[in-house]
């Protein structure tokens, strides 16, 4: 035995090696843990020979999955022994047994560095190959200068070199800083100039991980990578002891091809010819060969090729070929090419508009779907799961259910959720949605998560016109013999709800579908029996005219589970039983169930959470972010599918309407909204106090007009909160005495801008009148209602209101009043359909008379743009095809705006998210960079997706880039407008609030603006 | 990108080395070794090499009784890693002569010397054999 004389260490690993059985083994690895626990505790009479011993025992029972819990100590003292052998063993074992987070760890950290500074290459080798694996942030804040002197030195030889390059690669992971050195990026640069091709190999890992954090900083490195790469293509100055089966070193060759996938492009025009030419040389001159080892290493390199070319978005005659090369390798025997053939045709849908070259190879993909192969048959669902769309995706569910029957069992769970989720994504039409998710049931019920059944609920409810069609399906697969809980469950639920619909079917009375459902009781769990009583209590509900029989039988059963156990059936069961009871009322009770609010799939979710995330960022995850901004360039790219863009875009919409019934949740949002109307900034907005009188009548009564600030500050200090109420706009607030001078309370540019982004507030106020709004949304219909509140003593007379819409609003403003009487409000609601995209703004013509003083006033109301959005979560998978698909002007325009008023992105953030544009967080790797989406509505355009992407430059927050698309080409430039607006223009406006002058003695009772000129009118406004 | 673990297990499922780039605690080592050795092991010739298990890609390959299992993320070269297997084992083969498992399993030390110059921190170091056998070659004279 070599092993350096440690007999006792042979001994014990023969001892377990000829252990019977696990039980042995343990005793025996108890009985040398025994041993060597007492050796150390004894650690004076050790010998470094000894303690060396003992230590590797500790690596070996380790190893086999035993704890050791002691004899770290010891381990880490070996680093400081003064021989090379047990020094060895302590950097060595060490590594294995500790973390970065170990105390022992940070004990030896002076060792350590006195290893890395000091003279002897071999202890310096092992320093800093044990900081290399688990150093952690302490190590980095201390060791990374004397890490980075030993890497750029020349007079280090290359076997210390290369490990300083990984050591420094794990020191910048634990602290990105380690780098941030004067001239750093040089020295990398220069680094790559290296002969010898160990610091090379190291040095370009330690590449890799620069410059997938920050590319831009090392673009010089560029074209010395395409240098290296072509040496090696080439076989320039490669050592045999480099050349694997003849191949300059592949791994070499497969890093430098990565690190260039971390650069969006090659600008210089030679560097990228050379590149080109390197890459054609690979691409045609990869041949299969007999020996399987040179065989696997030039494919090594084929494949990154491939996925260089593919990331450099190259010619068309180069993208066909790669696609015509994986075509290839898909239909080959050797298992390996075929995988990584399915494998790199997915990676290519990510990153280019392949997908119609791709699908000429459908038929193979579905072959491989039945390949003997697990590895390959999960490769190729994923392929067709990323090349479905709406063409194609009837072929591939139909492929995947037929699939389902026979696949694996590790499969069926991520089968029937990808099946769901296209069907979900790219139904033609519902009803086929509900024949997939119900087959899907039928054939794989145990492999199907509540998530896809509450879906097809949710969608089922949401769709009357699905509702007959589902129940009619439901009812069929009931009447199969062998039925699946899961589908017992989800026809339940349709059939209460909708069974009625089928009534006059055959069979389909509510007696004999009560009768197919009660069936299926004594064969499902306490889950299901308390979606069995609604669905009965339902139907009862429903039998009309009243079936005494069926009555007594559902009471029957209602009576039988008032004791039942679980508390969940017996709550149902009595409420149930005293709720049928109840006639008439039951029918109110047991109202079909409102519509679901709309929320991203829970399902996509679900398949986007089981994405792994990996330690680096991916570089294929960037090259998939760096192909949308390529994207942002290349104007006149095909459609990724084939489709017209407004195709795609309304297929999205089809299946995520958003919500039809969200409005109330901006309301009760928006309770608050007196405190954001600019004036009355953290006044408390409470509900007005009971006792409104006495606050009216009291003396805090304002006093003529007063300026924004002078009323907040009143406000604040006489706590006149009830009085100023406006969630309703029906405060009304008295005037005592007054000047003829009507001059507006507070900021009327400010009140609107409030409202363009809130539902309710105050619309205007003056010392008579105070006009309130509350508002609601659905799709492209508004219902505005004005607030007209009196707040005098007399009367108000003459009240007009004229609505001037502009063309693509259809407004209708019901009948105002001639009069308000004293202290009286009166509502007019306003009814507004938008056509089309515009930003052009609805003008209020108000105007009454008090006294002797005739007020006119010109209001903007706030029917704009945003308030015809419905902000929709949009997920990696869903955003680029779009916005891929989306190619260039008109659809998608991009513009460069200067003089954009600075604020920190996370204010950006929210003001988008206030004009309900959804920040898409994640979806853009650059965190200075904002993708937003949202749904608009007008009658012209339906629902239609807009994607928005934001680039800001974090050096000058006064311009950014922003790049806008849809599927209508009005749209696009009016949102693109209406944003920059928004960025741009700071809402406050040009008169600003007069400070409470002492009305000034001006008989004419016009306010400022002049009446008659409505140009100046909404120039003033502006 | 990067290697996370390599195991060197025999045909009963023992595992004859470990080596892991990312802590995991021994527990979580027992299973994961033990979910591997069962999905791959029990693969045939005709398969491919590659496996996908948890976040992780399993790049495999068997010598005779003793198995190679390299532990990936999903987007490393999957060829490069098969053939970096190779390579250790050649390099094996040039310092033990044709190297079984029993070379392993008696002289794990020096198997470790050898992945400790050939990988650092889930990289690759050094990729010829004369340079990674050179320290070894060394110490044995010294000793």
């Amino acid at each position: 035995m070599t092993m350096h004389g440690m007999r006792g260490l042979s001994v014990f690993i023969s001892d377990i090696r000829n252990c019977q059985n696990k039980e042995q083994e343990r005793l025996r690895v108890d009985k040398e843990l025994g041993n060597v626990r007492t050796r150390f505790k004894n650690e004076k009479g050790l010998t470094p020979y000894e303690k060396k011993k003992y230590v590797w025992k500790m690596l070996y029972i380790y190893m086999l999955g035993y704890d050791v819990d002691f004899g770290h100590m010891e381990a880490v003292s070996l680093i400081s022994a003064p021989k090379y052998p047990e020094k060895q063993v302590g950097y060595i074992v060490t590594s294995c047994l500790l973390n970065e987070n170990h105390d022992f760890l940070r004990l030896a950290i002076n060792t350590v560095r006195n290893d890395i500074i000091g003279r002897n290459e071999t202890f310096q080798c092992l320093a800093l190959t044990m900081v290399g694996n688990i150093g952690g942030r302490e190590f980095a804040e201390s060791l990374a200068p004397d890490v980075q002197k030993l890497l750029l030195s020349s007079s280090c030889r290359p076997l210390v070199r290369k490990k300083a390059a990984l050591c420094l690669l794990r020191l910048f992971r634990k602290n990105p800083d380690v780098v941030n050195v004067d001239g750093w990026v040089d020295r990398m640069a220069q680094l790559l100039d290296e002969r010898d091709l160990g610091v090379l190999t190291s040095s370009m890992s330690l590449l890799v991980a620069l410059v997938s954090n920050n590319h831009e900083a090392y673009w010089t490195c560029l074209p010395k990578c395409v240098k290296i790469l072509e040496r090696l293509a080439r076989n320039q100055d490669v050592p045999q002891e480099y050349t694997y089966y003849g191949i300059p070193s592949p791994w070499l060759q497969v890093k430098t091809m990565r690190a260039l996938q971390y650069f969006p492009t090659v600008e210089d025009p030679n560097t990228r010819r050379t590149l080109f030419e390197v890459l054609q040389r690979i691409l045609m001159g990869t041949d299969v060969v007999k020996n399987v080892n040179k065989n696997n290493a030039s494919h090594a390199v084929l494949f990154e090729a491939l996925a260089l070319v593919m990331h450099l978005d190259a010619e068309k005659e180069m993208m066909s070929q790669c696609v015509a090369l994986l075509g290839k390798f898909i239909a080959v025997r050797e298992p390996n090419i075929r995988y990584l053939g399915l494998e790199n045709m997915t990676r290519m849908l990510m990153v280019t508009d392949v997908q119609e070259i791709i699908k000429r190879h459908q038929a193979q993909i579905i072959t491989s779907l039945k390949d003997p192969d697990i590895s390959i048959r999960r490769r190729a669902l994923d392929l067709l799961y990323g090349m479905c769309d709406v063409t194609n995706a009837k072929d591939i569910v139909e492929e995947l259910l037929q699939y389902l029957s026979s696949a694996d069992f590790a499969m069926r769970e991520e089968l029937s959720l990808k099946a769901a989720i296209l069907a979900e994504k790219f139904a033609p039409d519902l009803s086929w949605y509900v024949d997939v998710i119900l087959q899907l049931i039928d054939k794989a019920g145990d492999f199907i998560s509540d998530d896809i059944w509450f879906r097809v609920v949710q969608f089922v409810t949401n769709n009357d016109d699905l509702q007959l069609y589902a129940a009619a399906k439901a009812k069929e697969y009931l009447d199969k013999p062998a039925v699946h809980e899961t589908m017992v469950k989800v026809s339940a639920y349709i059939l209460g709800e909708y069974s009625h619909l089928l009534a006059r079917r055959l069979g389909c009375s509510p007696k004999e579908i009560f009768s197919i459902l009660h069936e299926k009781l004594p064969t499902v769990s306490t889950t299901t029996i308390p979606i069995l009583l609604s669905a009965y209590a339902k139907i009862l509900m429903h039998a009309q005219p009243p079936d005494q029989e069926l009555q007594n039988q559902i009471w029957a059963i209602f009576n039988k589970y008032e004791s039942c156990i679980d508390a969940e059936i017996q709550q149902r069961a009595v409420e149930y039983f005293a709720l049928s009871r109840k006639g008439a009322a039951l029918m109110d009770i047991l109202a079909e169930m409102p519509k679901f609010p709309e929320r991203q799939s829970s399902l996509i979710k679900k398949a986007e959470d089981g994405e792994v995330d990996t330690a680096e960022q991916s570089a294929i995850k960037l090259r998939a972010q760096q192909q949308m901004s390529n994207a942002l360039v290349v104007t006149d790219q095909c459609p990724a599918n084939g489709a017209p863009p407004a195709v795609s875009v309304g297929q999205l919409s089809l299946v995520k309407v958003p919500s039809m019934v969200s409005t109330e949740d901006h309301n009760s949002t928006d309770q608050s909204l007196s405190q954001e109307n600019g004036t009355l900034s953290k006044v408390d907005s409470q509900p007005p106090s009971a006792d409104l009188l006495g606050d009216l009548l009291g003396p805090l009564a304002i006093e003529g007009p007063p300026g924004a600030t002078v009323q907040s500050e009143r406000n604040a200090v006489s706590g006149l909160k009830g009085v100023l109420d406006a969630v309703d706009g029906s405060a009304i607030v008295p005037v005592e005495e007054h000047t003829n001078t009507v001059q507006p309370i507070g900021n009327i540019a400010e009140r609107f801008h409030a409202l363009c982004l809130k539902d309710s507030g105050v619309l205007y106020e003056d010392p008579y009148i105070q006009i309130g709004i509350k508002a609601e949304w659905r799709a492209h219909h508004g219902r505005l209602v004005l607030f007209l509140g009196n707040k005098n003593t007399a009367p108000l007379i003459s009240v007009q209101a004229v609505i001037l819409p502009p063309a693509h609003l259809k407004m209708e403003l019901s009948l105002v009043p001639d009069t308000i009487p004293p202290r009286a409000q009166v509502q007019c609601p306003l009814e507004i359909v938008n056509l089309k995209p515009s930003r052009d703004v609805a003008v209020l013509d108000f105007s009454y008379k008090f006294g002797a003083n005739m007020v006119n006033a010109k209001l903007r109301l706030p029917a704009v743009l945003n308030k015809f959005l419905q902000p929709i979560p949009v997920s990696a998978e869903e955003f680029f095809p779009q916005w891929r698909s989306l190619s260039g002007p008109p659809l998608k325009l991009q513009e460069v705006v200067r003089g954009v008023r600075p604020m920190p992105l996370p204010d950006m953030v929210n003001l988008l998210n206030s004009f309900r544009l959804m920040i898409c967080p994640g979806l853009d790797p650059n965190p200075n960079n904002l993708v937003a989406s949202t749904t608009f509505y007008s009658e012209h355009t339906r629902a239609m997706l807009c994607l928005i992407r934001i680039e800001t430059d974090p050096a000058d927050r006064t311009q950014l880039r922003m790049t806008l698309a849809s599927g209508d080409p009005t749209l696009t430039f009016e949102l693109k407008e209406f944003i920059k607006e928004q960025l741009v223009s700071i809402p406050t406006a040009p008169w600003a609030p007069v400070p409470a002058p002492p009305a000034p003695p001006v008989a004419q009772p016009t306010p400022q603006i002049p009446a008659n000129d409505p140009a100046a009118v909404l120039a003033g406004l502006m | 990108m990067g290697i996370r673990f390599i195991l060197m297990v025999n045909k009963q499922g023992q595992t004859r080395l470990a080596q892991y780039y990312e802590w995991l605690t021994l527990e979580e080592r027992r299973a994961l070794e033990g979910e591997i050795v069962r999905k791959c092991l029990a693969r045939n010739e005709q398969q491919c090499s590659f496996v996908e298990h948890r976040n992780y890609k399993i790049v495999y390959r068997r010598y005779a009784s003793l198995f190679f299992l390299v532990g990936v993320d999903n987007d490393e070269n999957e060829l490069a890693i098969l053939e970096f297997i190779h390579l250790l084992v050649e390099t094996m083969d040039r310092h033990f002569g044709n190297v079984c498992e029993l070379d392993i399993m008696f002289h794990l030390e020096k198997a470790h010397f050898m992945l400790e110059e050939m990988v650092m921190n889930g990289s690759i170091v050094e990729t010829s054999k004369a340079n990674i056998l050179t320290p070894i070659q060394l110490m044995d004279k010294s000793s």
